[in-house]
């Protein structure tokens, strides 16, 4: 049979694309090499957070925490989506005046936040090491699992008709199509790459490279944090262009836990751990929070970011593929951006007018894509 | 942060970690031994030197004295972050340890299979209940039965009535006719001939069930009573304790951490006790049940190979050859019954730590699934009770075995990751 899309991947984007497709009532398959959900999506922190220091970043961000916010009655239990806030923390009195500024331009953007002096940040914050300067709240920020979030989309996905094939890698996008790894051939009108860090196997010269993080997470301390917690240094320390970096950010599970966050590699790219690098980062998080360093950890793994040289997401047709359409690139935002990304997607596959400027995510945008150089 | 290096490091002070270490120590090898527990001598010796029971015991602790082996309590190993190299909490924090040569003497711990109302207060391992009562928790007066299989459901019993305990039953999984054999074939050994002969005739009054096994636990808050089946009948008992496992389950995780292969379940060695990794040696219930004759001659193997001595160590072989021969005699005796696969019910919890049921996991195909949609395994034992059950049960693989290896507080493992002082 002929598919209206054949989506390659099964991770969070994958899911949240299956789902919008299948609610448009166009025929879907899902071809995942492993289990659906078990690539980065399962690494990653489920912080639903919108960063606004990129235009295009923050519209894709923005629209991906409404769409969780507007279904988060219907999430299912396992999902633990909570509304806990992110609260960015001024070390000093020039950090606190680069949170008014963020104040300013969020309002404007009519953005809720909420600034908070030395005294309001202790009493939101009673475990934080002394010394902060205040902090920005945005409230109505979340936090969610997002395996659960994963499996509920497929489900949903499925529910609306589409099928699922897990085990299943696909070996190579065909004209029209995918031939899997076991020989089978899947025929459809759009085939959309979603493989996260693998995509570049099936299409070489993809500018799309795995930028390796660390997590760790605690045995259960409820409360001793309660919102989301990021240092206002974040965005310079995890962006620095080149070479390995630790950035403070913390999250309050629903299951009590805490998990620790995060670093940035770029040249390190295998499975295991980095020793010294997760002893800088857990490091660093007991200075900011003191009692953290008596709690026992429980576990510590690492995850692949999929990431762009530019940190916007690949959306949309490749040049000169008739019917190959991309959907990648998500770096540390993939959970955020999985239901707007998915709806840009959708909308163009099916020939509608999305609601976001699709422009800035093409990825006609790098040379690599421009022309006919992927004609594998 | 300390930083220290060592010729050998023997992990696990019981009858095989003392064997391996005086072995080794013996022959000219500089050895530390680390153990996480308090004291020395492993599940059979845990009182330490001061409580051995016997000159055996007695012996094996003189190791400890041994010039050239030094001795660390309470350092848990939790990550070997590259070759050569341990982190290690000790009681005053982390520790960074390098090592020429490494042996592993992990042991087993007990396993346990679900049952409803397995997770009640009052339900215990029964290596575990055996260890309380030796710490002083009190039995004396209390109801207890014992439920589970093999030798050490006697000297549970053996335990907890000489503090004074009521032991009601003891109730062996495995049927008559196999265990009747195989205290026939006792006769090739008859030191353990003589100790059952012992251990038996002090237990006389208390009934001793063959094919029985729990099959419920109830009670309101806790345990108030059992429903058993004996023998093909079902009957009730109440009592307050309950003291049931299903046999034992080598200590594999530090093994797979290091990248040993494994072989049915034990970490797996070639002649001279070295695992898949070369300079990395295992003894005793870590690569395969057969108790403490067998952990001590592969320990004392162990040690003189990691010594450089092979044609010492190939002396041990024959008196090995007969450890093992009891230990399958053991194994084939005291198999486990199909029928105790099967007393979960779709609602009986398999991860307590998570709270996952049975029915959660049924439709799932591996751990990998199981974890992600129901966090199986999940939580502050990281699988160790749940993981065998899962795959006993469901037929998952084996799991990896993933750091820490026991949750470590963020200070200790921050000081054991921060860089040496350039000194
Ligand atoms: C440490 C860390 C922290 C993070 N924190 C956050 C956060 O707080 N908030 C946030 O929004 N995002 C966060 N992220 C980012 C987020 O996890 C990712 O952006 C997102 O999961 C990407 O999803 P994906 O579906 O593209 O990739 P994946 O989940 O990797 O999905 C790709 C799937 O494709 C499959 N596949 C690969 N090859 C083939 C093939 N040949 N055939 C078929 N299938 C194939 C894979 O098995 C995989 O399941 C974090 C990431 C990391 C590493
Ligand atoms: C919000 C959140 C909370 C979490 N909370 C917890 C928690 O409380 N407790 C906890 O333990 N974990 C937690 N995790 C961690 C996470 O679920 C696990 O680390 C992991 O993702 C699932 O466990 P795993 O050990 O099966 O897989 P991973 O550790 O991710 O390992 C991946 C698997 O793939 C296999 N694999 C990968 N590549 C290859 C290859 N090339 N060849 C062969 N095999 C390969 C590996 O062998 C391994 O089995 C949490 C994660 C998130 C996102």
């Amino acid at each position: 049979m002929q598919y209206d899309v054949i989506i390659v991947g099964g991770g969070i984007i994958a899911a949240a694309l299956a789902e919008s497709l299948a609610l448009a009532g166009a025929s879907v398959l899902v071809l995942e090499a492993q289990n659906a959900g078990a690539g980065v999506s399962a690494a990653g922190m489920g912080h639903l957070v919108v960063l606004d220091d990129n235009p295009a970043e923050l519209a894709l961000a923005r629209d991906g925490l409404e769409r969780w916010q507007r279904r988060r009655a219907v999430l299912p239990a396992g999902a633990e989506y909570r509304e806990c806030g992110t609260l960015w923390l001024a070390r000093d009195g020039e950090e606190l005046a680069e949170a008014e500024r963020k104040q300013a331009r969020n309002r404007t953007l009519g953005l809720d936040c909420k600034l908070l002096g030395r005294a309001a940040l202790y009493a939101a914050e009673p475990n934080l090491a002394p010394g902060f300067a205040g902090g920005l709240l945005r409230p109505d920020e979340a936090v969610l699992y997002p395996p659960a979030a994963c499996s509920w989309l497929l489900a949903n996905a499925q529910a609306l008709g589409a099928r699922l094939l897990e085990h299943c890698p696909v070996a190579e996008l065909a004209e029209g199509g995918v031939r899997c790894a076991d020989g089978r051939e899947f025929r459809a009108r759009a085939v959309v790459l979603a493989a996260g860090t693998a995509s570049p196997e099936l299409l070489p010269g993809l500018p799309l490279k795995p930028r390796k993080g660390q997590l760790a997470i605690t045995e259960r301390y409820p409360d001793l944090v309660r919102h989301q917690l990021v240092e206002l240094g974040y965005i310079k320390r995890a962006h620095a262009a080149t070479g390995d970096s630790v950035a403070f950010n913390v999250q309050p599970r629903a299951t009590g836990q805490i998990l620790i966050g995060s670093s940035r590699e770029n040249e390190d790219t295998g499975a295991e751990l980095n020793w010294p690098l997760l002893g800088e980062m857990l490091e660093l998080a007991g200075s900011m929070l003191p009692a953290l360093r008596q709690c026992r950890i429980l576990r510590a793994w690492t995850g692949l970011r999929p990431a762009t040289p530019d940190g916007l997401p690949l959306l949309g047709p490749v040049p000169g593929r008739t019917g190959l359409w991309l959907a990648t690139g998500h770096e540390g935002l993939g959970i955020t951006t999985a239901l707007s990304s998915a709806a840009l997607l959708a909308a163009q596959i099916l020939g509608r007018k999305p609601e976001l400027d699709p422009a800035p995510y093409w990825p006609q945008r790098f040379h690599q894509l421009s022309g006919s150089a992927l004609h594998a | 942060m300390t930083e220290a290096r060592f010729e050998l490091i023997v992990l696990g002070a019981g009858p095989a970690g003392l064997a391996a270490a005086k072995a080794a120590a013996d022959s000219g090898r500089e050895v530390l031994v680390l153990d996480d527990n308090p004291l020395p001598g492993g599940q059979i010796w845990r009182g330490g030197p001061d409580q051995a029971p016997n000159a055996r015991a007695r012996a094996a602790f003189s190791a400890l004295q041994h010039p050239r082996i030094a001795y660390r309590p309470g350092a848990r190993l939790f990550a070997a972050p590259g070759p050569g190299t341990l982190l290690v909490e000790l009681p005053e924090g982390g520790c960074r340890l390098g090592y020429g040569q490494l042996i592993l003497a992990t042991g087993a711990r007990e396993r346990f299979l679900p049952f409803p109302g397995w997770t009640l207060p009052g339900v215990f391992g029964l290596g575990g209940l055996q260890a309380l009562a030796k710490g002083g928790y009190p039995v004396a007066g209390k109801r207890i039965v014992l439920a589970g299989t093999g030798p050490l459901l006697l000297a549970v019993a053996d335990t907890l009535k000489a503090r004074g305990a009521r032991v009601l039953l003891l109730a062996e999984q495995a049927p008559l006719g196999r265990v009747a054999r195989f205290a026939a074939g006792l006769v090739r050994h008859p030191a353990k001939l003589a100790q059952a002969v012992a251990l038996k005739s002090r237990l006389l009054g208390i009934p001793y069930r063959c094919s029985s096994h729990v099959l419920e636990a109830s009670g309101r808050e806790r345990l108030e009573r059992l429903r058993l089946s004996w023998g093909g009948e079902e009957g009730f008992i109440d009592c307050d304790y309950l003291g049931c496992a299903f046999g034992l389950l080598p200590n594999t995780e530090t093994g797979q951490l290091l990248g040993c292969t494994l072989a049915a379940g034990a970490v797996a060695v070639d002649d001279y006790q070295q695992t898949s990794r070369p300079g990395v040696y295992a003894a005793g219930e870590a690569c395969g049940i057969g108790g403490v004759d067998k952990a001590q001659i592969e320990g004392r193997i162990a040690g003189l190979a990691a010594a450089g001595r092979p044609e010492e160590a190939r002396r041990l072989f024959p008196a090995r050859a007969h450890a093992r021969d009891f230990a399958d005699r053991l194994a084939e005796a005291f198999r486990l019954e199909p029928a105790l696969l099967r007393l979960a019910r779709p609602d009986t919890l398999i991860c307590r730590c998570e709270d996952v049921p049975l029915q959660a996991l049924q439709s799932c195909s591996s751990w990998r699934e199981a974890k992600l949609l129901t966090r199986c395994g999940m939580g502050a034992c990281q699988g160790r009770t749940c993981g065998p059950m899962a795959e006993t049960l469901l037929g998952f693989e084996p799991r990896g075995s993933r750091p820490p290896l026991q949750p470590v507080s963020l200070e200790t493992l921050v000081s054991a990751l921060s860089p040496t002082d350039p000194r």
